[in-house]
């Protein structure tokens, strides 16, 4: 069975949001990237978790972005990948980076195509849909659990509510969230391994954008917080009728 | 024409729908044209209803294979639905379907799209749609620069906006492609309103020190008839369930009050509940980071202070 990972690289969960040039860009000052950790931590550790029970799994990784995007591809070799491809495009348009996806995807012929639900920074959540479409291949979102058998897969997803479980043949596309496995931290044989594994870059073919970002905004602070003394609940329950009117 | 995807759950339309009518309608209106709804199936809800939201038309795809959501096919018959209408902009709720057919129908109508758009969009020059970005610690205003577009719309951003009307319900004949997914179990939480769906909704962090002591929230929760939620490191602990968790890594929800007992407001936490209309917080750090977020706050002992609350709001219900 082959695998497809997809990664992203995001700014670390703590970093500071602030834009530049006139609120057009984002300020990538002093901000610690990570691979995206929906990527990390659900699909790729599931991917790993597959290999593991079948060596003949192997796992390509897949990500579309600059040079800048390398040491977050060696982290994820680190972890388990087998090979990288980079896709050597900068764009951030949703529907170019999946087309640049599908093109290796379909190249590949992986039976299976994992990314994480969104990603932390623009949070489309929008690349496992669009490959959907792309390739004409089963997707599934929000995956939360995912088992292999023969030619089918079984999966857990969640919905609103509660979660259902389907099967497919492969191949299918997934969306990988939280439940799916538990995060990892890779081990120096797998930091020295990943060196010299193959990562190719393949030259950006998509260009054509659908979407531009015109400028940003930080929401407007919070007025400040109304204390209410820990004596009067009256007072909170007061408040969150008359002027919250929210109960 | 402006049109709106239906979702639809065991034959049930899903509440994000209307909200999403009440958008594409003012949307349409902005726009000078009309809002039809597409609905896919047969559902138990009167679907004339639609109207009440802003749609003049529905169009509905009364085949029962559409009854389970299957993303390949759902894109399939979305996207034909909206070429044979002639629409200009497709809306779908930002709720678990729509996250998983709106971006697949945006492809196969070679429209750019903006997902978990918060606000109309601005049309006197171009496209342009707000939408929350960096986990809503930002926003960002994005162009479309495609003749035919896609929006999905963030839970509880805009609103459901009830008035009279009666849609036309007419049907609409799309050949559906057979599904090669087969759905095997459904386990719904029973009883509960879903998170993403509450209007209300009591959370818990490692404040309250262990499970045996959730009875005071749960109380509190019953109380207010609100749903339930949790800290990371509280489902990761198998205090509460992991469907509770909210967060960067969590649900991501909006509800109009949210309630964070015990929780200290790390950054991670924050983005997955930042987009709550009324915050309050009970902690006994004065210093405790989630006050910044706050609109009320209270400085004091969960375990005293929910009892009281609870005690106050079961008093005021009379
Ligand atoms: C990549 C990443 C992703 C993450 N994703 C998430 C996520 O999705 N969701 C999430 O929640 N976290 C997430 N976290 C973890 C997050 O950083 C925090 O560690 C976590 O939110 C802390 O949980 P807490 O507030 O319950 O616990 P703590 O930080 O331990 O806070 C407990 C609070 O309870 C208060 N308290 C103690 N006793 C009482 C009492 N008797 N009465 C009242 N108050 C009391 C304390 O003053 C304190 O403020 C993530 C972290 C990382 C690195
Ligand atoms: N530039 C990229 N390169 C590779 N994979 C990506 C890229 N952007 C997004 N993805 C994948 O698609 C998922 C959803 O991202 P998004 O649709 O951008 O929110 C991510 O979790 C990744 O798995």
């Amino acid at each position: 069975m082959k695998i497809l990972v997809c990664i992203s690289k995001t700014p670390d969960t703590t970093a500071k949001i602030a834009f530049t040039e006139g609120n057009t860009k984002f300020d990538e000052n002093g901000v610690q990237w990570i691979i995206n950790p929906y990527d990390e931590w659900y699909s790729l550790v599931r991917a790993i978790e597959l290999k593991e029970k079948d060596a003949s799994v192997t796992i390509h990784l897949v990500t579309v972005g600059g040079a800048d995007t390398e040491p977050i591809i060696r982290k994820a070799l680190a972890l388990g990948g087998d090979e990288a491809i980079r896709v050597n495009n900068t764009s951030n348009d949703s529907l170019v980076v999946a087309q640049e996806i599908a093109a290796i995807a379909k190249e590949g012929a992986y039976d299976l195509v994992l990314t994480g639900k969104e990603t932390i920074d623009y949070n489309s959540a929008s690349i496992g849909s669009m490959l959907c479409a792309l390739l004409d291949h089963n997707f599934v979102s929000s995956a939360v659990k995912l088992e292999i058998a023969g030619n089918t897969a079984t999966i857990t997803r969640e919905i609103e509510g509660g979660e259902e479980t389907c099967e497919t043949a492969l191949p299918v596309i997934i969306s990988c969230q939280k439940g799916m496995a538990e995060q990892r931290i890779p081990n120096m044989r797998g930091i020295m391994a990943a060196r010299t594994k193959p990562l190719k870059v393949v030259e950006a073919s998509i260009t054509t954008a659908t979407t531009s970002i015109k400028n940003f905004d930080l929401p407007p602070a919070k007025s400040g917080v109304k204390l209410v003394d820990a004596g009067n609940m009256d007072e909170l329950v007061r408040l969150l009728k008359e002027e919250a009117k929210v109960i | 024409m402006v049109l709106i995807y239906i979702d639809q759950a065991e034959q049930e339309i899903k509440k994000a729908s209307f909200e999403a009518v009440s958008y594409g309608a003012a949307l349409a209106k902005q726009l000078g044209t009309n809002a039809e709804a597409l609905l896919l199936g047969t559902v138990k809800d009167n679907v004339a209803d639609l109207g009440k939201y802003g749609a003049s038309k529905v169009h509905q795809v009364s085949n029962d294979a559409l009854n389970h959501f299957d993303a390949r096919v759902n894109a399939t018959v979305i996207s034909e639905a909206a070429k044979t209408l002639g629409a200009t902009v497709v809306v779908f709720a930002h709720n678990v379907n729509g996250k998983a057919v709106a971006p697949a129908v945006a492809v196969k109508l070679g429209a750019g799209i903006v997902t978990g758009a918060c606000a109309l969009p601005k049309t006197d020059a171009g496209f342009i749609v707000t939408k929350t970005v960096f986990s809503g610690k930002a926003f960002a205003s994005i162009q479309i620069d495609t003749p035919i577009k896609v929006i999905s719309i963030n839970q509880n951003s805009f609103g459901a906006i009830v008035s009279e009307g009666n849609a036309e319900v007419s049907p609409l004949a799309i050949t559906v492609p057979s599904s090669n997914l087969k759905i095997t179990s459904v386990d719904k939480i029973q009883g509960e309103v879903p998170l993403t769906e509450a209007n209300l909704v009591v959370s818990g962090g490692r404040g309250l020190k262990g499970p045996e002591n959730w009875g005071i929230l749960l109380d509190l929760a019953k109380a207010l008839g609100a749903s339930t939620a949790c800290s990371r490191p509280v489902s990761d602990s198998d205090w509460r369930p992991h469907h509770e968790h909210v967060g960067q890594t969590g649900l991501q929800i909006a509800p109009n009050l949210y309630i964070a007992i015990g929780i200290s407001g790390a950054i991670q936490h924050l983005a997955g509940v930042n987009r709550s209309k009324t915050i309050v917080v009970i902690n006994k750090d004065p210093e405790a980071p989630f006050f910044k977020a706050a609109d009320y706050g209270v400085v004091g002992d969960a375990f005293e202070v929910v009892p009281a609350l609870t005690a106050a709001i079961l008093k005021s219900k009379g």
